[in-house]
């Protein structure tokens, strides 16, 4: 029940679910949607931005002009940023979010 | 009129913004007179022919959605064509209101009156009201507009007359001036217009396990604030029109010992069985409900506590095998109030089989025994069906 606690209720919400603001994705956490993560290793990162192009989240964090991490907050886990990477030796992989927690 | 002629008559008086629809009778005449409205410039409704009562209530949604006063009519399949789209309509709390001209649900195919097709969507989340008589009818759509639109409620309102016994017979009715119409049902000033481009909203989001529960919570309050603003709606349209309505009518309930309770067309007759008895001295009346969604469940058990035994009349099954649909919200709604009658159900008319005088007196007869053995020996009759 931890998704619902907190949350506000049906007093408060919306009417039927009217999103009133514009622009407002990244303020709904989808992070916990995930069941994989992508793992991004920076020392094999030619950054070529393929994975910032294709993530359908916009996850890929950048800074100062480069890939510099993930999103996880964001991050659905689907998988794209990891099929998309070009290096031979990947610099993204995916693992399952138990082995990530295993880890 | 005709109870067709009626609602297209307070379709064009009411002048919505949209109107999309599609043909099935017992309904065809309002769209078809409403469609002539259309080409003689008498209304300024954009008119839009669809394919499908699935779209023609996906239109309909769509432009109540972009801020629009929008309808459609219906009956039976087309309304069950409609079924998805309802729950839509009434979740994204979208004030459109609907005729519905009661007909079988196949099958097999009938398209004859019966409420099979409207009970079906009764948990839809639209408000149901039934009309006895064409004036009824054309009386419920003005004030329908006014209950959905209502800022406390938001809900769409099917307005349900009976196929062919009110849509197709010929009645006297009073109509209003155009002027009295447009004074009572005012402007429409939606309050998230789609159209409103400076004010951008998303209709309809996705909604997960953290929130949509919250919004059906939200929904099942604007239903219960539907039947205040129904008496409110209602005073309102007698002080106008001297017509007076309720969530239900008594016909000679005050020292009643019996009664029956029926919606709709039957409601009518059911009134001339009652005098009848009644010259014969027995204590008999009859309630009639309008409102069957909200269910006014604690006005009627206050209606009914003092009666020894009750009749409901079902023009609808269930297939529960405990009666129809009316009968167990009836018979819900008096359990727990503290004493109250015995309740007996007559399933009666389905596909359209004539009900008269003499048939519903015959149910006061045996809900009369029914209160003299004070038990019920038979919950469940099918009234005049051969064995």
């Amino acid at each position: 029940m931890s998704a619902v606690v907190g949350k506000p209720g049906w007093k408060s919400v919306s009417r039927a679910g009217l999103i009133l603001e514009a622009g407002n994705a990244a303020e709904y956490e989808t992070g916990d949607w995930r069941t994989q993560r992508p793992i991004w290793h920076e020392g094999r990162c030619i950054q070529c931005y393929r994975c910032w192009v294709y993530c359908p989240d916009g996850a890929i964090v950048i800074k100062d002009g480069k890939v510099s991490g993930i999103d996880y907050v964001h991050c659905k886990g689907c998988g794209v940023c990891v099929s998309e990477c070009p290096t031979k030796d990947p610099a993204l992989e995916l693992i399952t979010e138990s082995e990530a927690i295993e880890s | 009129m005709t109870g067709n002629e009626a609602v297209a008559f307070a379709l064009k008086q009411i002048d919505p913004d949209v109107i999309a629809a599609y043909p099935i009778t017992p309904q065809t005449d309002i769209v078809q007179y409403f469609s002539s409205f259309v080409a003689d410039g008498a209304v300024k409704t954009e008119f839009v022919t669809v394919e499908s009562e699935h779209s023609a209530m996906s239109a309909t949604v769509g432009a109540a959605a972009a801020g629009a006063r929008a309808m459609t009519a219906t009956a039976a399949n087309g309304l069950a064509l409609m079924w998805e789209i309802l729950y839509i309509a009434a979740s994204n709390r979208l004030p459109i209101v609907m005729p519905v001209v009661n007909r079988a649900l196949s099958g097999p195919i009938n398209i004859h009156c019966d409420h099979s097709d409207t009970m079906g969507a009764r948990d839809s989340g639209w408000i149901q009201l039934y009309s006895e008589n064409a004036q009824e009818a054309y009386d419920n759509m003005f004030q329908a507009l006014r209950i959905a639109e209502h800022p406390d409620v938001l809900l769409p309102v099917m307005v349900c007359l009976d196929g062919f016994i009110i849509s197709h017979a010929l009645e006297n009715l009073v109509v209003n001036e155009d002027e009295l119409v447009k004074n009572f049902i005012g402007a429409y000033k939606p309050q998230y217009p789609l159209l409103d481009v400076d004010n951008p909203v998303t209709v309809g989001p996705i909604d997960m396990y953290d929130f949509y529960f919250e919004h059906k919570r939200q929904q099942s309050e604007a239903m219960k604030n539907a039947q205040e603003v129904i008496l409110a709606v209602a005073r309102e349209y007698e002080q106008k029109t001297g017509r007076s309505y309720g969530l239900f009518e008594e016909y000679r309930m005050d020292d009643a010992e019996v009664a029956v309770l029926v919606m709709s067309s039957a409601a009518g007759t059911a009134k001339a069985a009652v005098d009848e008895l009644r010259e014969q001295g027995h204590k008999v009346g009859l309630v009639k409900l309008r409102v069957f969604r909200p269910f006014p469940h604690e006005k009627l058990a206050g209606a009914l506590q003092h009666l020894k035994a009750l009749a409901v009349m079902d023009r609808a099954e269930s297939f529960s095998t405990m009666g129809g649909p009316l009968f167990n919200e009836v018979r819900s709604a008096l359990y727990g109030a503290g004493g109250g009658p015995l309740v007996r159900d007559f399933i009666f008319g389905l596909g359209g089989r004539d009900i008269g005088v003499a048939e519903i007196v015959e149910i006061f007869k045996k809900t009369l025994e029914t209160a003299a053995a004070g038990k019920v020996d038979e919950m469940v009759c099918y009234l005049g069906v051969r064995e």
